[in-house]
Order: C-alpha cells, then sequence, then structure tokens
C-alpha cells in the first residue's frame, strides 16, 4: 500500500522539478525568452526608453530598449560573426562570461600587461561583476538572443581594452566605439544622448581627443564580437590592441579621466 | 431544518478546529474528528497529486501557493503605482463603491482579508470617523441640554471617542505587502485602529464569530481553495455580519470585452515591464482574472458556503464585481 502511493506520487513531483519544463509554455525559445508581439513590442520600446531616459540607473531599461530595437543590428553582428572563424566558434560553443565560469585565481597568477590580468584589475578597481548583467528576455530568435546576451557581457572586457573607467565619460566613450562597431539603435542613442549629462570640460576632452580616436578605432577595428576572449587571458593587452587595430587610448590629463571617488555618473 | 443541520455542522466544525488550534488532551480524537470533516488538506493522500491553475498554467496546488507568494513579493513596493497606472487610476472609485456598498457603522470591526497594502482598511476608517463625526454633530444638534443621567454618564465613561471606536483587522499571507501597507499607514496618520496579521484566508488565524464585515478586494483569485476560504469568512464573522468580496469579473459586452482583453494583454505586462521591471508578474495577473469564475458561478459559490442574501453589483461594465452575502 505504502509502495504504491509512492509511485503514484513521484511522476508528477519529478516533472515539476524538470528545469526545462517552462519551456514548452508560450512558445519560449529559451528560458529567459518572454514571446511578444509587434505592439507590445514597440510599447516596450517607447516605455523603457522614456524610463531610461528619466533615470540612467534603470540599467533594465537600457536592456530591454537595447532587446526591442535591436533586431536589424543584431542579425547583421551575427552575419559578421559567422564569416568570421573565431566568431563561428563563438556561436558554436556559445562561452558565457560569468564568476563560475571564470577561473579568478590563474586569472590573478598572469603577469601584469595581459588581458587576463587587466580585466581582473578592472573588475577590482571598479567593483563590478560581470554576474550583474540582465538576462535576454524580448529577442524571438535563440542565436540572436545569445548574441545579445554576449555583447552584455562583452562590454566590460571592452573597457578593458579601450582602457576606460566607469565613470561617464569612460562609458561615453565606449558607447561611441560600440555604436560604430555593433549599430544596435541603443547605443547609438546612449551616444548620443551621453554627452549631455558631461561636465563642460569632460565634454570639450570628449569632442576633441576621446571621441574622435574612439569613432577611429571603432571604425578601423575587427569585429570585436568575433574575439574568443576566454582563450586569450595569456595574450599581452597592447599585443591584442595591434592585433585588432585598436590605437592605444589617448594620454591626456590623467585627472580627468580617472574615477574619482565624488563621481558618481560624471 | 436545514438551517439548523448547517447550524449544527458549523458549530461541529469550528468546535473540532478551534479544539485542534488548542492541542488540548486527547488528541487521537480531535485528529479524527478533523480528518473526517473535511481537514482534509493536512492528512488525506489524495490530495497530494491535485493541480490547479496558475494563470494559464496547471500546476500542483503546493507550488501555487508558493508562486502566487514570490509574485506578491516582488511587486509589493510598487503595487500602487502600478495600480494606479494599469486602472488609470479607477481602481481608487472601485474601492470608494465598495465602502459605500459597506456602508459601515462606527463601531464596526472589519477584518480586511488579503489587505495587502491597507486601501480598504484606510477607506473604511475614514468612512467611519466621517461618519461618527456627523451623528456627533447629529445628536448635539438635536439636544440643546443633555440631562443630568447624560453628564453623568459621559464623566463617568471618560474619553467620549473610545467609545465607538471602529478597528480593522488587516490579514494578508505575504509579509512584504504588509510592511508596505505598514509604512503608508504611519505615512497617512493611520497609527491607532489598524492590526497587521500574518495569516492565510483560508486557515484564518481568528476565533469564530469575531468581525462585523470581511471583506476580500482583489485577492481571492489568488486563493489556491476559494470554498475554504469562504468557509473561513464564514465561520469568524458574527451572526449578521456581512461578506463582501470585491473582484475582477466577466465582461458582458462584447466590444468592451474585446477591448479589455486587447489592453489586458498588450499593454498591462508592458507597463509591468517598465514600472515595477517584472513581466512574468503582470502577465499573470490578467491570466488569473480570466481563470476566476464569473459573476454567477461565484454567487453560487458564496451561497454552498452558507451565505445568504447573495448578491452581485457590476462596476465598469463587469470588468469588476462586488459580491455581497450575509451571515444568519
Amino acid at each position: 500500500m505504502r509502495a504504491a502511493t509512492l509511485r503514484l506520487r513521484s511522476p508528477r513531483r519529478v516533472l515539476s522539478q524538470l528545469p526545462h519544463r517552462n519551456l514548452i509554455h508560450y512558445g519560449q525559445l529559451y528560458p529567459s525568452h518572454v514571446p511578444t508581439n509587434f505592439v507590445q513590442k514597440s510599447l516596450l520600446a517607447v516605455g523603457s526608453g522614456v524610463a531610461a531616459l528619466r533615470d540612467p540607473y534603470r540599467h533594465d531599461m537600457v536592456a530591454v530598449l537595447g532587446e526591442t530595437t535591436g533586431h536589424w543590428a543584431l542579425m547583421r553582428l551575427r552575419g559578421q560573426m559567422m564569416r568570421d572563424p573565431e566568431g563561428c566558434t563563438i556561436l558554436k560553443e556559445r562561452p558565457r562570461i560569468r564568476i563560475s565560469t571564470l577561473n579568478l585565481s590563474h586569472m590573478a597568477t598572469l603577469p601584469d600587461g595581459c588581458l587576463g590580468r587587466e580585466y581582473l584589475s578592472f573588475l577590482e578597481d571598479n567593483n563590478v561583476t560581470p554576474d550583474s548583467r540582465a538576462e535576454v528576455k524580448f529577442v524571438d530568435n535563440e542565436e540572436l538572443a545569445y548574441v545579445m546576451q554576449r555583447y552584455r557581457e562583452v562590454h566590460d572586457l571592452l573597457h578593458t581594452l579601450l582602457g576606460m573607467p566607469t565613470n561617464m565619460l569612460g562609458e561615453v566613450a565606449v558607447k561611441w566605439f560600440e555604436a560604430v562597431q555593433t549599430g544596435l539603435p541603443m547605443c547609438i542613442l546612449g551616444a548620443a544622448l551621453g554627452p549631455v549629462r558631461l561636465s563642460s570640460r569632460r565634454f570639450q576632452l570628449l569632442v576633441n581627443t576621446l571621441g574622435p580616436w574612439a569613432l577611429r578605432s571603432g571604425n578601423r577595428a575587427r569585429c570585436v564580437m568575433s574575439i574568443f576572449y576566454e582563450r586569450r587571458w595569456e595574450q599581452n593587452l597592447e599585443e591584442l590592441r595591434r592585433e585588432l587595430g585598436i590605437e592605444p587610448p589617448p594620454q591626456i590629463l590623467s585627472a580627468a579621466l580617472k574615477k574619482v571617488p565624488s563621481d558618481s555618473a560624471y | 431544518m436545514a438551517a439548523s443541520v448547517r447550524s449544527i455542522a458549523r458549530i461541529v466544525l469550528s468546535d473540532s478546529r478551534r479544539k485542534a488550534l488548542v492541542m488540548s488532551s486527547g488528541p487521537g480524537i480531535n485528529l479524527t474528528c478533523r480528518v473526517e470533516l473535511g481537514g482534509s488538506r493536512f492528512y488525506n493522500e489524495d490530495h497530494a497529486g491535485r493541480t490547479t491553475s496558475f494563470g494559464f498554467e496547471t500546476v500542483s496546488e503546493e507550488e501555487k501557493g508558493e508562486r502566487v507568494y514570490k509574485v506578491f513579493e516582488s511587486v509589493a513596493p510598487k503595487y500602487d503605482v502600478m495600480n494606479d497606472a494599469m486602472s488609470l487610476g479607477v481602481h481608487r472609485l472601485w474601492k470608494d463603491t465598495l465602502l459605500r456598498v459597506m456602508n459601515p457603522l462606527p463601531g464596526a470591526r472589519l477584518l480586511d482579508s488579503a489587505g495587502g497594502t491597507g486601501d480598504i482598511a484606510f477607506r473604511f476608517l475614514n468612512y467611519t470617523r466621517s461618519r461618527h463625526a456627523l451623528q456627533q454633530r447629529a445628536a448635539l444638534r438635536s439636544q440643546q441640554t443633555p440631562s443630568w443621567q447624560d453628564i453623568s454618564r459621559d464623566y463617568a465613561s471618560g474619553e467620549r471617542a473610545v467609545k465607538a471606536e471602529s478597528r480593522v483587522v488587516v490579514c494578508d499571507i505575504n509579509k512584504e505587502m504588509l510592511t508596505v501597507g505598514k509604512e503608508k499607514a504611519e505615512r497617512l496618520g493611520f497609527g491607532a485602529g489598524v492590526s497587521w496579521v500574518v495569516g492565510d484566508a483560508e486557515e484564518l488565524p481568528f476565533d469564530d464569530d469575531q468581525f462585523d464585515v470581511y471583506t476580500v478586494a482583489f485577492g481571492i483569485r489568488n486563493v489556491t481553495h476559494i470554498e475554504q476560504a469562504l468557509q473561513e469568512a464564514l465561520r469568524v464573522l458574527k451572526p449578521g455580519g456581512r461578506f463582501l468580496c470585491l473582484e475582477f469579473s466577466k465582461v458582458s459586452n462584447p466590444l468592451l470585452s474585446s477591448i479589455y482583453d486587447a489592453y489586458s494583454f498588450q499593454v498591462i505586462p508592458v507597463l509591468g515591464e517598465v514600472i515595477a521591471g517584472d513581466w512574468k508578474s503582470y502577465q499573470y495577473l490578467v491570466e488569473s482574472i480570466r481563470r476566476f469564475p464569473d459573476q454567477e458561478t461565484f454567487k453560487a459559490m458564496i451561497e454552498d458556503a452558507g451565505f445568504f442574501r447573495v448578491q452581485y453589483f457590476n462596476l465598469t461594465g463587469g470588468v469588476v464585481a462586488i459580491h455581497s452575502g450575509f451571515k444568519l
């Protein structure tokens, strides 16, 4: 009797605990997918744009804006990645940059000047973690969703490659670079509206030195999404920059560029 | 005849529950009483595999409780903002209408079940206090000079305000919602007169025959066993007490219904994502509205639980309905 009731109960329990059970619902293509139609996407794009402009700290709104407006740009990016052999490998293997997948202790032992060591210093100096990126929700294609997720995770590495801190000026410079490289409307919007919040001194810096440098590098550089960073931790950063075609960051007043303790956004 | 049988059954039921709660001697007898008289949730093996609806999904009953808890835990901080955004402020009119239908007297005791952020509780207190003030003014106008009996009575009793103090108990299963409600109460100045209790609507932590009015506003569709919640409502109400339920219901007009559906499924989850950063909870909200029984079915459920003079009032063309019943 007891054995019979146990058997009756277990199948349902097991089913309810399977992690991918919910993939069957609503036409979900990946675990965090929320299928939306054109009307919902348009409303989301407008709403998230307004919310992001009103409160720039709403990173989730910036993410939603990027997802709902980036379909064409993501397709172009994927095409670029497929034409590059390294990019093709990334699309096949789908690496993720997360605390759990990075070998931080090994990276700490690497010599200074290596990509891995510089990336680790960047994470520590700016007190950021690769796990803080939101999951992609509104992209209705599984591969394009991965490309979007990869773009978000590579963002910190771009900061390292370009040598830019995470204050407003550094972020705008990286956005200009990304806008040229990826063509995502969210990057273009961020690049256009970001400078509005800069102080006049930093605005001058951006327009005269940093901005043109970022645009030039973005134009000349290879598609940064096609680089398999996880296999290049030991590579020297300067050498990587030369290989990719990124000019070294301009040597301007370090005080203006460095992140000051009073810097929360500016 | 039927009424007396029902009342006997009610007394026996409430008796056994009270004994079980107090954990008095003779546990064996109490437990069997409980199982026989429908306390089947706890000891009946058959219920382990039962499923219920969570929006348009089908989940096990245990899972529904957990998931509903998580939904309200995540929406609690932005609950009031979202209510205003989704209903364009009309939810305030619905709640005001509920109070007008209730028409409570000063001194009434209200249990606001699934009362979360306390909207009904605060309106109730405002209503009874203003009514009390009106009564006092009317009394003063009619009696120019109080008699010596009145003077001595008021002198002995002390504070006049304490005499007809209305009290509200806000009960909710979710601690986050109650926390938001408590902060709101302090901000609006409703410190005294409101108690905040954590409790499950299917198993209320109150004795029998305690409250004059029981309300549940936009909460009963989240309960796993609606019949049990209705029975608990019957139990805690005093004889002569009133049950009131404000809930989303079926829109009969086809044009309004199609506009309402389009708005619900296209706009509300988007608003949830943009304002609260939570699409899934608001998707659950609109789906659970569709899954809730319509006005007539719910009326029959309330009658089955043992309420009398059950009626409903449609608001906004049936988008929302107020169901009312009395315990006799």
